[in-house]
């Protein structure tokens, strides 16, 4: 599914990603997980593609296509999916609003039509009833004084409309409580299978109670230090990440 | 008879000299102007031709003239923030035959970027046709859809006619109201446009009557060309109402550089106008060269429970100078503004409103969304004025400036003026910028950021889209997307 070869990326001539390697399959779920300023959230931006990063070495792969020269909206329509660690307001634009046009974006990108009016109500029914979302929440604008909870809610919402193949999950666990944690974990064990994969991005073991990863990555100042099984977020609850910096230096 | 008699035709002979000298002038004049278009330059003698031609009465040509004298001693207003070459009013021909159908002309002749416009806006071939006064196949079509629409209006005792055909058939009407809004001596534009207004609409709903359908200037299209100076009319009378909508809801690359309209409304008791906008003039080019000069001075009275809703999205023009307002003269009236301003590239605009609350418990909103990109520079400017007998008068002004990259500028100019203690005034103001953060969110979830753009814009704007008729506002938001085309990265 996505395949990272030795991934170097600077924002304003630092480097911050230093030879990223990483295969993740369909069907899995992969966990990053590091310290604070190791480069988790730029990592998740330039598989996404946000321009103010610049790839300077390695390249992204995803179902064996170089994604390097494409646009953020052109790897959206290729199935990438980033839920945001703070979602932006758009005053204004309600939620249904943003979804039919993101989906249709998407659909016109693939030369199909756009999607029925009713077919979009049966959609967006059938994914909130889901992730147990109130419909009115719906009409509200795009994060615009939500609360924590309902904006990462939203998130998985929205992923769960869009269907992409990969999705990653930036600090999903942050600002959350452990009911509105439940919520979201939920949401996303109920839309993995076998055809998508999930990477998660956390500072916490926490969220992998809820969301159990197949693999465990630590990423500590660019690069990946260590990779093993779920125990390894354990190992990392114990003992904290300063052994590995140790290990490091 | 005897010495009178004598004094009299004394008197006759002389007057008779006079006018023979006058006529001889007009009629070598009449001739020179048997021509489509008036020699170029303003005087006396040319509006009394200009006003020949259109065959109005006399006291109509002595409105005019007196205006055109008024304007004589007034100088070009300079208040506005806007920069501009100020037109040369000797240098312009101030009528223009209405343009026929060139049985030749194809769209082919048609600049292919406006025709490309017309696509994104949905615009039908044969509307296309009529816009470029290319010879259309269905004129007989849209004669009769217009024969249809009269006749509904005349069941109900409406009129919706130009105003130069309401001077001769309903002179009663025009000489009471014309002028009673916006006088003559206003400012230096509308005195101007006094002067040599050449058409326009006029618009009369008798009392009590609701009038069944949105009055559009879309069935006169075909007259679009003729209007440099247009001047409007819309009497509502006692316990009536009527929603108007104007304007050229497409991109018009018009010859002429100044577009001096008067618009006046008069809203009797009981009576509601609803007046929608949607103003989309040549804008220059992206370095700012040509495009239209708006000055507009656009008013409304409101008698007793009276109530006018001013509605505009502004996109076009390269200046653009507009206030549109209100003077709630009677006890419980209601004035609002909904504006919508855009300037992209080197465009300007100083817009905004006038609520003068004169009656009792009379209300006022205002609320203004300004957009600026490029290197525009966009500015709301408004008055609230409460005289010493408005009693628990209300106001509520909102303005908020959207700002896209770093060369443009968002001013806002709101003056309060309150003479009653009773009085309540909100004002509120916000400035933003679109973020690239939220661009990128956009463009994460697929969407591009063209498209992402005017989601945030419509967003931003919504507020006031959702004031306009339906079909407005669909056009309005394409409208919105396609001025800001370019406008980022």
């Amino acid at each position: 599914m996505l395949s990272i070869k030795n991934l170097h990326a600077s924002v304003e001539d630092k480097e911050i990603l230093r030879g990223i390697n990483l295969e993740v399959k369909a069907g899995e779920v992969h966990a990053i997980m590091g310290p604070n300023g190791s480069g988790k959230s730029t990592l998740s931006s330039v598989i996404a593609g946000k321009e103010e990063y610049e790839v300077t070495d390695g390249a992204i792969y995803l179902e064996g296509e170089d994604i390097g020269d494409l646009a953020p909206e052109e790897r959206a329509h290729k199935g990438i999916f980033l839920s945001f660690q703070y979602p932006v307001e758009i005053p204004g634009v309600s939620v249904t609003n943003f979804m039919k046009t993101a989906i249709n974006e998407t659909r016109k990108a693939q030369k199909l039509e756009e999607m029925p009016a009713n077919e979009m109500l049966k959609l967006i029914r059938e994914k909130s009833e889901l992730l147990e979302i109130d419909r009115k929440f719906l009409s509200r604008s795009l994060n615009e004084g939500f609360s924590g909870g309902e904006k990462k809610r939203n998130e998985i919402f929205q992923m769960a409309m869009l269907e992409p193949k990969l999705a990653i999950l930036d600090e999903t666990d942050s600002g959350l409580d452990i009911d509105a944690l439940r919520i979201v974990a939920n949401g996303v064990n109920k839309l993995r299978s076998k055809d998508n994969a999930v990477i998660v991005i956390t500072h916490y073991q926490r969220l992998l109670d809820y969301i159990v990863p197949d693999f465990v990555h630590v990423l500590y100042n660019g690069k990946i230090v260590k990779s093993g099984g779920k125990e390894l977020a354990y190992e990392l609850e114990e003992k904290g990440y300063d052994w590995l910096k140790a290990e490091n230096v | 008879m005897g010495d009178r008699g004598l004094d009299m035709s004394k008197y006759t002979e002389e007057e008779l000299k006079v006018e023979l000298e006058n006529k001889e002038y007009a009629y070598g004049f009449y001739t020179d102007i048997e021509s489509d278009t008036f020699p170029i330059g303003l005087n006396e003698d040319v509006i009394r031709a200009l006003s020949m031609k259109k065959e109005e009465p006399e006291w109509m040509t002595e409105w005019r003239l007196e205006a055109f004298r008024a304007w004589e001693q007034m100088i070009e207003p300079e208040w506005a923030n806007v920069h501009y070459q100020k037109p040369d009013f000797q240098a312009i021909s101030y009528y223009s035959a209405p343009k026929k159908a060139d049985p030749n002309k194809t769209l082919g002749d048609v600049d292919p970027e406006l025709l490309a416009m017309y696509k994104k806006l949905g615009i039908s071939i044969d509307e296309q046709k009529m816009m470029n006064n290319v010879a259309v196949d269905i004129v007989v079509d849209s004669v009769s859809v217009a024969t249809t629409f009269k006749k509904t209006l005349a069941e109900k005792g409406i009129i919706f006619c130009p105003i130069s055909e309401a001077i001769k058939e309903h002179p009663e009407l025009v000489k009471k109201y014309l002028g009673t809004v916006v006088p003559q001596k206003d400012n230096f534009y509308a005195a101007l446009n006094s002067a040599v207004f050449t058409d326009g609409s006029f618009c009369y709903i008798p009392k009590g009557v609701r009038c069944p359908m949105e009055l559009s200037t879309y069935f006169r299209i075909n007259q679009a060309g003729t209007g440099q100076f247009e001047r409007t009319l819309v009497i509502a009378d006692e316990g009536s109402y009527v929603s108007y909508l104007e304007g050229c809801t497409a991109p018009s690359r018009d010859e002429n550089q100044l577009h001096a309209a008067v618009v006046e409304l008069i809203a009797l008791d009981d009576a509601e106008i609803k007046y929608s906008t949607v103003q989309n003039w040549f804008p220059g080019n992206k370095e700012g060269k040509g495009g239209v000069y708006n000055f507009v001075t656009k008013r409304g009275l409101c008698e007793k429970n009276a109530k006018i809703s001013w509605t505009q999205v502004e996109t076009g023009s390269a200046v653009t100078w507009k206030y549109p307002s209100c003077i709630l003269k009677g006890d419980n009236s209601v004035g609002e503004f909904y504006s919508i301003a855009v300037t992209n590239n080197y465009q300007q605009a100083d817009t905004g409103t006038k609520m003068i609350h004169v009656g009792k418990n009379t209300k006022s909103t205002i609320i203004s969304k300004g957009i600026s990109a490029g290197k525009s520079q966009n500015s709301y400017r408004g008055l609230v004025q409460i005289s010493n007998r408005a009693e628990n008068a209300r106001n509520f002004s909102q303005c908020d400036s959207l700002l896209m990259g770093n060369n443009c500028g968002a001013h806002t100019f709101p003056y309060i003026e309150s003479k009653n203690t009773t009085a309540k005034i909100e004002h509120e103001a916000t400035t933003s910028k679109i973020g690239e953060d939220q661009v990128f969110y956009c463009n994460q979830r697929g969407i591009p950021t063209e498209k992402a753009i005017a989601l945030i814009v419509n967003g931003f704007s919504k507020e006031v889209l959702n004031k306009l008729p339906m079909e407005f506002a669909v056009e309005a938001q394409k409208l919105l997307e396609i001025s800001l085309e370019g406008s980022v990265g």
